[in-house]
């Protein structure tokens, strides 16, 4: 029922928006060039599915996303559990990192194409920059946090290096881990598109700039609803497994009593 | 003697570079199998001194042995028990009672097989699959105590584990506890502020004082074994440890108001307190 509820909520807001976007193609004369109909922009999906050009670009882009995302991701928690254990190591990269963080992957981008060339590998590139600060920050903000209780408790019963990391520090700090996992899906999700836009011959982001140049802007519309959708089931996704964490780690299950 | 504790002192040094005594010159001597307390106010150097027969924290002068050995790090022969459990929550129950025996070097097979055994000797058997947070605190600190047992470690520190738990609950784990011990005759260093708690379990009451910390006396318990709350005998090891805390010079009740309430002894009236106040 309340899933229910919320799937017409979903549904009356998606709807007013494309009526509002309908009433004003209806009342302004806005130039097709300037503002497509919501229909306009249906056929161009339509189109773009019939001749695979989605379906093409889709993968492409989905491909490279998952190279850069798990790469990155992987070498986040790697060198997070690595650098959040060794404290006075961090100390010296922190200062690094927080200089490097606020730049947007997309100013590299003169160097990235200089030094990986044209092709997949400068948008994964993009991507892994994107999305390695917020898992490498989250890891080792997770690392500091584990409670020392546990440490105590692994001390006590004789368990060392290696297996203080795998089996007491790096699961305590997963539930903050997979904070971290979850945002950089959402920025390495952006980037992706900004990447493709400006490096790339094929893909999502590459499909709206081939649709501007051809001057098609229901397809670019098209393009961007795509994008869209794409991200936000991704975001179900990733969410899924954060759930699953809080269930197994127990941050919202019910206490029998 | 099994754990002989000699002169052992714990100074801390504070930020203005003051020094603050949580334990004074303690001198103690516990036999092997013996099930002893450490009873007194929050303050008076109990945890402290249970964290420094574990291992985790080193004395500021003065020995500890156990077993002849001098006491230098923790080890899984001494197993300590938190008030909050300490058991790992993404790990299953039985899991989490398998914990010590990975770093022991027994096999997948062997370690379920010991498992089992001490998640039945806790009598929880039928949730192994469970994880702790779905259990209630007195479940999860069986679970912490089968997981101690497992090791098969010569000394159980418990540091106040039934702290948290509700007075129904509390009573049960005391009589759990005194059974468990009976079956595996383990040494078992008890930390408690609870006198009735302490009366009902163990062989002998270290009786500790604060400012600074230290053992006031030494009361055995020779009490049999099934004890009755309100038997004569009983009352009257009770009232002695009461004694002992009402003998301290009064101007250390002050000392216990500032610690919380629960600290103040029940039989201090509250027409003495307010009279010394004025």
């Amino acid at each position: 029922m309340e899933k229910l509820k919320k799937a017409g909520t979903v549904i009356v807001s998606l709807i007013l928006v494309i009526l509002i976007w309908e009433m004003v193609i209806l009342t302004g004369r806005y130039e097709l060039s300037l503002l497509p109909s919501p229909f306009k922009v249906l056929e161009g999906i339509g189109e773009l599915i019939r001749d695979g050009t989605l379906a093409t670009n889709f993968k492409v882009s989905l491909l490279r996303f998952l190279i850069g995302y798990l790469t990155a991701s992987f070498a986040g928690i790697v060198l997070g559990l690595i650098l959040g254990s060794y404290r006075k190591i961090w100390a010296f990269i922190d200062p690094v990192v927080q200089i490097l963080r606020p730049i947007s992957p997309i100013a590299w981008f003169p160097f990235i194409v200089l030094w990986f060339g044209i092709g997949d590998l400068p948008a994964v590139v993009i991507i892994f920059i994107a999305s390695f600060y917020p898992v490498l920050l989250s890891t080792i903000s997770g690392v500091n946090k584990v409670d020392p209780m546990y440490l105590k408790v692994a001390q006590n019963f004789g368990i060392k290096q290696p297996y203080l990391l795998s089996k007491i520090i790096f699961p305590a700090a997963f539930p903050l881990i997979t904070n971290g996992l979850h945002m950089a899906l959402g920025s390495a999700w952006v980037f992706l598109v900004a990447g493709e836009m400006v490096g790339a011959q094929s893909g999502l982001g590459y499909l709206i700039i081939d649709a501007r140049n051809s001057i098609r802007p229901d397809l670019v519309l098209a393009g961007i609803i795509c994008i869209g959708v794409t991200g936000l089931i991704l975001d179900k996704i990733i969410r899924l497994l954060e759930n699953w964490v809080e269930k197994q780690w127990g941050i919202s299950s019910e206490r029998m009593r | 003697m099994f754990i002989s504790v000699e002169g052992v002192s714990k100074i801390y040094e504070l930020k203005d570079k003051s020094n603050s005594v949580a334990l004074e010159k303690v001198d103690l001597s516990i036999e092997e199998g013996k099930f002893i307390c450490l009873l007194g106010p929050s303050g008076c150097g109990k945890t402290t001194f249970l964290n420094m027969i574990a291992g985790f924290d080193k004395p500021s002068n003065g020995t500890i042995k156990i077993n002849g050995n001098d006491v230098i790090q923790p080890s899984i022969d001494r197993i300590a028990i938190f008030q909050n459990f300490g058991l790992l929550p993404w790990r299953t129950v039985i899991k989490n009672v398998e914990l010590g025996l990975e770093s022991k070097g027994f096999g997948e097979k062997k370690r379920r097989e010991i498992a089992e055994e001490y998640l039945k000797l806790v009598g929880l058997s039928n949730y192994k699959k469970h994880h702790p947070n779905q259990l209630s605190g007195g479940m999860q600190q069986r679970i912490a105590i089968a997981r101690a047992l497992a090791v098969d470690p010569d000394v159980l520190l418990m540091d106040e584990p039934f702290g948290s738990l509700d007075a129904m609950t509390r009573m049960t784990m005391q009589n759990e506890i005194e059974r468990i011990w009976q079956e595996k005759k383990k040494t078992i260093i008890f930390v408690t502020h609870d006198i009735e708690e302490a009366t009902f379990l163990v062989d002998s009451i270290v009786v500790m004082t604060a400012g600074p910390g230290k053992v006031k006396k030494i009361i055995d318990v020779p009490l049999a074994r099934k004890r009755n709350r309100t038997s004569a005998g009983f009352l009257a090891i009770r009232d002695e440890v009461f004694r002992e805390f009402e003998l301290k010079s009064r101007d250390k009740i002050e000392h216990y108001l500032q610690q919380s309430q629960s600290e103040i002894p029940v039989h201090y009236q509250v027409s003495d307190v307010l009279v010394y106040q004025t």
